[in-house]
């Protein structure tokens, strides 16, 4: 029963993480009405940004963090400007192409100057005690350190690390805070708008390149976050950290409904949790498979994703 | 379209003939030892990936076996016969492998040590075997590089002997019994260690409690298995993969689990990539014929000597295992009273084979002796990682 708990909480904290990432993708699909595959690179340069600041005795933690949202952002808005704005009349596909080909650009910048070994990220929560649940008798006891507790030699029946809980209570808060973002701010508004459709908002003083700007730097903010959260967690950083959680996260954001929002965070936190549960009651080396297959099932059943809204095309 | 198909034939061309001379390069700094002796001098092959993906493997082997070759050569040869190494690149890749073989036997070659890798030595084996000529590869580790004939030997061990000597080893000296796996399910060096293992902690009693697998598409997240492995109640855990992934699994485990850790050589770097966290590497396990920082007089006069010779040149059991190639040849060669380089292939090969099997050879792998399938028998090297002021060393058991 506890160690369903703990596979629970893992898999809500991994999709969390995916959810932060697939909210990047869903919103400048949203918008852009484009796949930005170098979205995950983008994680993964932060990742390197927060190990690099993390590494120097100048910098404290939230100043290296803050560094680290900058370094994204900045990045993605500048993608956005040199890669892909060029390109807003072009067929999807260019786009598309182009996406992939700033995806390989960044990793392979990451192999020259970083080098493909793998560097051990330190924790932002590094130190910082486990939270423990054990009983004794039926009375259920909360601690946080084994070492200090009060109560000897009770063995905890659950550990929750302060990563998997920092992943899921700042992501949490993320998600509420975009979400009033997005509905109340005149900014968010104009996100709706440009995204519902560009040629009418336009015409309504909406400023188009402007907001798709925005878009992107708060996806690769986001970005950024999920990064620090990422490699708290699963602590290690390659040139290739991106690719896999970018991947997932796309999937998830399929998964939900791209394009919409609320369809990421669903997507994504029910993606971890599939991953993880499959992978402690199923088997171990079949999670993926039937992760993709639940994919498949949704995407039959539901062509656009969970939350997705059907479009009619006009000619 | 015509003109476009031409362009595209010339750059093809223009390709294959830089690669061509990129591999003319690589040759012309092996084998400068003077003739010493007067036995004449006698080709040694060599064939690996210097370049490509598997580069590190391949540029190690050669190193070691021109380390070996040079102080060969410098303490009067083998019986005054002077060596000589020709090392072929061979990009991992079988069909370039056996192009490879073939241009050395253009060049004289009396006997192979090679090839690095497993599906290379396979196809090369083969044409070994039919031309009955030496072959002793110093890594080729799936089990059909050396069942060719009986010319093949091998230096290492295979991945199945490995997981089965990790058995025995904690059957024998680790007074645990209770063993939770994880293992790499799309690896074919883990899953041959785990099989080896299976099948020989049957026999000697261990009791595997849980065997948990990942996949290269997802391997950073190791929670489940962690918990799992925790709820078995397992009293050791083996972990037959590579040091990335296994650096992952330690720091997941801080706190979830608390046993000790067995690995494979395959963990030979854990104390590097764990960096500022090395503490959590204290009393892990590992399985190595040979590693860089062992303490031990023999491996440790080799990466001395290794280091000066290439400072900037990857350094691992590949490089140690082709030294030790060398001089078990070497050692062999004697055995058999060879002391004439202008013996045929293939009468060097008879002499040579037999006296593998006699030899007991002292190398920095280990003392290995060979049987008549050519398998090594050496004793396992089992090192300890101890972590003392904040860096880890290992301890040799």
């Amino acid at each position: 029963m506890m160690s369903f708990v703990s596979y629970l909480v893992n898999g809500l904290s991994l999709g969390s993480i995916y959810a932060l990432i697939a909210l990047g993708y869903t919103m400048v699909y949203g918008i852009a009405k484009m796949l930005n595959f170098a979205h995950g690179d983008i994680i993964m340069v932060g990742g390197y940004a927060a190990f690099i600041t993390m590494a120097t005795s100048w910098c404290p933690l939230w100043l290296s963090m803050l560094i680290t949202v900058a370094v994204c952002t900045v990045l993605g808005v500048v993608i956005e400007k040199v890669a892909y704005k060029p390109l807003r009349g072009a067929p999807p596909l260019a786009v598309l192409i182009t996406a992939i080909g700033v995806s390989y650009l960044l990793q392979n910048i990451a192999l020259l100057t970083q080098t493909a070994n793998p560097r051990t990220f330190t924790s932002v929560a590094a130190g910082a005690p486990p939270f423990m649940l054990a009983f004794e008798g039926k009375a259920p006891l909360f601690f946080t350190n084994a070492a200090d507790s009060p109560y000897g030699d009770l063995k905890p029946v659950l550990t929750i690390s302060m990563e998997t809980f920092l992943a899921i209570v700042v992501s949490v808060v993320i998600m509420i805070a975009l979400t009033l973002f997005i509905n109340k701010t005149k900014a968010g508004k104009a996100m709706l708008a440009c995204s519902e459709d560009k040629g009418a908002a336009q015409l309504m003083g909406i400023n188009v390149n402007g907001t798709i700007t925005l878009t992107f730097a708060i996806g690769s903010a986001l970005a950024a976050v999920a990064a620090v959260l990422m490699c708290s967690t699963y602590p290690q950083i390659t040139p290739y950290t991106g690719s896999m959680p970018g991947i997932k996260a796309f999937v998830a954001a399929v998964f939900g409904g791209i394009g919409s929002i609320p369809g990421a965070m669903i997507g994504g936190v029910l993606l971890g949790v599939i991953e993880l549960l499959s992978k402690a009651y199923i088997s171990s080396q079949l999670s993926d498979a039937i992760v993709f297959l639940v994919l498949i099932i949704v995407l039959v059943v539901r062509p656009t994703g969970i939350m997705g809204k059907k479009m009619n095309e006009k000619v | 379209m015509k003109n476009l198909f031409k362009r595209a034939a010339a750059v093809t061309l223009a390709a294959a003939m830089t690669v061509g001379f990129a591999g003319c390069n690589g040759n012309n700094d092996s084998g400068a030892g003077s003739n010493n002796g007067n036995g004449g001098t006698l080709v040694i092959g060599g064939i690996g990936p210097v370049t490509g993906g598997a580069a590190q493997y391949g540029i190690a082997v050669k190193n070691g076996a021109q380390l070996a070759v040079d102080e060969i050569n410098a303490a009067g040869g083998v019986n005054g016969i002077t060596l000589k190494l020709e090392f072929q690149d061979d990009e991992h890749d079988a069909e370039k492998s056996v192009n490879a073989y073939n241009d050395l036997k253009d060049k004289d070659m009396k006997l192979l040590v090679g090839t690095v890798t497993s599906a290379p030595c396979e196809a090369v084996s083969k044409k070994a075997a039919e031309d009955n000529i030496f072959l002793l590869t110093p890594s080729g580790s799936s089990l059909e590089c050396i069942t060719a004939g009986d010319n093949c030997f091998r230096m290492c061990f295979t991945d199945p002997m490995q997981g089965s000597i990790a058995a025995d080893y904690i059957a024998d000296h680790l007074n645990v019994n209770k063993i939770g796996i994880i293992y790499d399910s799309s690896d074919s060096y883990s899953t041959g260690i785990v099989s080896g293992f299976e099948a020989e902690a049957r026999n000697k009693g261990l009791e595997i409690v849980d065997k948990e697998a990942f996949t290269a598409d997802a391997k950073t997240d190791f929670s489940v298995q962690i918990q799992k492995i925790a709820d078995s109640g397992a009293e050791m855990l083996f972990l037959p993969f590579y040091y990335t992934e296994a650096a992952l699994v330690i720091q997941q485990a801080v706190g979830k689990l608390d046993i000790p850790v067995f690995g494979g050589d395959g963990l030979d770097g854990l104390i590097d990539v764990l960096g500022d966290n090395v503490a959590l590497a204290e009393g892990v396990y590992v399985m190595s014929p040979y590693a860089a920082s062992s303490p031990e007089a023999k491996s440790a006069a080799f990466t001395k000597a290794y280091q000066e010779k290439f400072p900037n040149d990857p350094l691992n059991q590949f490089a140690a295992d082709a030294y030790d190639c060398v001089y078990a040849i070497k050692q062999a060669m004697e055995q058999a009273g060879v002391n004439d380089a202008s013996i045929s292939a293939s009468d060097l090969c008879n002499k040579v084979k037999t006296a593998m099997t006699q030899i007991e050879f002292a190398g920095v792998t280990g003392n290995t002796k060979w049987a008549t399938d050519g398998e090594p028998e050496k004793a396992p090297k089992v090192l300890k990682i101890v972590v003392k002021d904040g860096k880890g060393e290992y301890e040799v058991l």
